[in-house]
């Protein structure tokens, strides 16, 4: 498996660690319902056999977070993006 | 018919012409009492310990490939008790238990050896972890002893004992503990089920759940018709979630991939199961000479059944810190398989919120040494609806409630555990 980073280009498998899914931001501990959100946000998954959105770790390249969506049944990459500049993906430019 | 010397001589005198199939490929029925979807080994086990123990014989066990392909078919065959959280060592110790009177109990020769399970230690830090585990373990009836390093260069003399970053200071070991044959356990466990009147429905894939009115599972849609049951069983890991998603649940499991190996054969050269403490890597002699290993998780979600390079690499490299001797055999063939990985690295055998399905999943690394305290406990739950005494922590809601199993105490993240 080889991710093209779009900082980097392709680089070899090596170089990525893999956080999970790429789903919703962290919840805010001051909602009303912050236990059950947490409870969601921790520890369940999608866990799709086919397309998923992923966050990946160019440990080490260049550092950065990326969006990774990746196909679990082939490994196939179907599309990379910075995590910090993709919106809706919790980060800051 | 019923294995014995006896029926061995019989059938050796007159050319092996006379062997019947071990069990029957049955076509499903309309309906049963229950259903376990899953034709691996805790399937099966299941199966059989509800007709065996329960009385229930109205069952069938769906498989959409054929029994022990998938799981039941990658591991590498270690049974083991040597666990620490209360939780924990029950549980696997009662699956030890039946792993030792398996053969006599099912009638047939599942291989089960008890070689040995040694976890080298190379820090004083991690012989303080060990003493702690074996002390836990003796504290509930479990065997375990404590080595130092003259006592393990005494069994394993090839041990790269003087490593410059992991010299070997010792190890614990589970003398009770060894290997068993897989694909025989499968069968073993089929046979005995089979003869009890469980239908084993192979080629026939859940697609579905059929609901009532009030949203209970009152049986299955699969790729050969309906079938109704009472009572549904999942034991499928490493499809949990497609499952589960079939049924609205959204569950604490992913799906990643663990290769294992396999190499040329050699003569007897590894007395029993070796942990390395410094990396993941494992190591047994099959009876055919093979070793067998594996190591860590390739460490990202997948479905593909097969791995990539850099977890060979790593595994490869474990193996030979712990004993170069290895470095000049080749390797026969490798292959992937996909872990049912829950959050917290420790099984699920409960009833789900949804009244007639049960779950039984979340195994990751050690479903094949339960395989008979899996089907135990989960017949013992389905026919009772109440948890066996050894598994009443492996419950669905413990990540809601905070009673999580961290037996390695890597925290809860699967590609961790």
């Amino acid at each position: 498996m080889r991710i093209p980073c779009p900082f980097c280009g392709e680089r070899d498998l090596h170089e990525f660690a893999m956080r999970g899914e790429a789903g919703p931001p962290r919840p805010d501990p001051a909602a009303e319902d912050a236990e059950a959100r947490f409870y969601d946000y921790l520890y369940l998954r999608d866990n799709p056999a086919g397309p998923n959105r992923e966050h990946w770790y160019h440990a080490s390249g260049c550092r950065r977070w990326l969006v990774v969506d990746r196909d679990t049944r082939t490994h196939a990459i179907l599309g990379v993006a910075m995590a910090a500049i993709e919106p809706n993906n919790g980060g800051e430019a | 018919m019923r294995y014995s010397i006896f029926s061995l001589a019989a059938n050796a005198l007159t050319g092996h012409k006379h062997w019947t199939p071990a069990w029957r490929d049955a076509a499903p029925k309309p309906a049963y009492d229950a259903i376990v979807v899953g034709g691996g080994g805790h399937g099966l086990a299941t199966a059989y310990y509800l007709a065996k123990e329960h009385g229930l014989t109205n069952i069938a066990v769906l498989e959409k490939g054929w029994i022990g392909s998938g799981n039941a078919g990658r591991n590498t065959t270690i049974i083991r008790s040597n666990y620490m959280l209360d939780g924990n060592i029950p549980f696997y110790e009662w699956s030890m238990k039946l792993w030792e009177g398996l053969e006599q109990d099912f009638n047939y020769n599942a291989m089960v050896s008890q070689r040995g399970v040694l976890n080298l230690c190379h820090t004083d830090a991690q012989r303080d972890a060990m003493a702690r585990r074996g002390n836990a373990m003796r504290l509930h009836g479990v065997d375990a002893e404590l080595l130092d390093r003259a006592a393990v260069e005494k069994m394993c003399p090839f041990l790269n004992f003087d490593h410059a970053r992991f010299p070997i200071q010792g190890g614990l070991l589970q003398a009770r503990g060894g290997t068993a044959r897989h694909d025989a356990v499968v069968w073993g466990y089929a046979r005995g089920a089979s003869d009890r009147g469980v239908d084993i429905v192979q080629n026939c894939e859940v697609t579905g759940f059929l609901r009532d009115a009030s949203g209970a599972v009152v049986g299955v849609q699969t790729s050969r018709g309906e079938i109704r049951a009472k009572k549904v069983g999942l034991a499928v890991a490493g499809s949990t979630s497609r499952l589960g998603d079939m049924a609205g649940l959204r569950l604490p499991i992913e799906s990643h991939i663990l290769q294992a190996f396999v190499t040329e054969a050699l003569k007897p050269l590894i007395p029993g199961v070796i942990t390395f403490g410094a990396g993941h890597f494992y190591i047994s002699q099959s009876d055919k000479g093979g070793l067998v290993f594996g190591g860590d998780l390739d460490g990202y979600n997948s479905y593909a059944q097969r791995g990539n390079l850099p977890a060979v690499e790593e595994i490869c490299e474990s193996g030979m810190a712990l004993m170069p001797m290895i470095g000049r055999v080749r390797l026969l063939r490798h292959w992937g398989g996909i872990m049912d990985m829950s959050q917290d690295g420790s099984p699920i055998i409960d009833k789900t919120p949804i009244p007639g399905l049960y779950l039984n999943a979340g195994w990751c690394y050690g479903g094949f040494k339960a395989t008979p305290a899996s089907g135990w406990c989960f017949a013992h739950l389905m026919a009772r609806d109440e948890p066996h005494h050894t598994a009443t922590a492996y419950r669905l809601d413990r990540f809601a409630t905070g009673h999580l199993i961290d037996e390695k105490g890597q925290g809860a993240q699967p590609n961790l555990h």
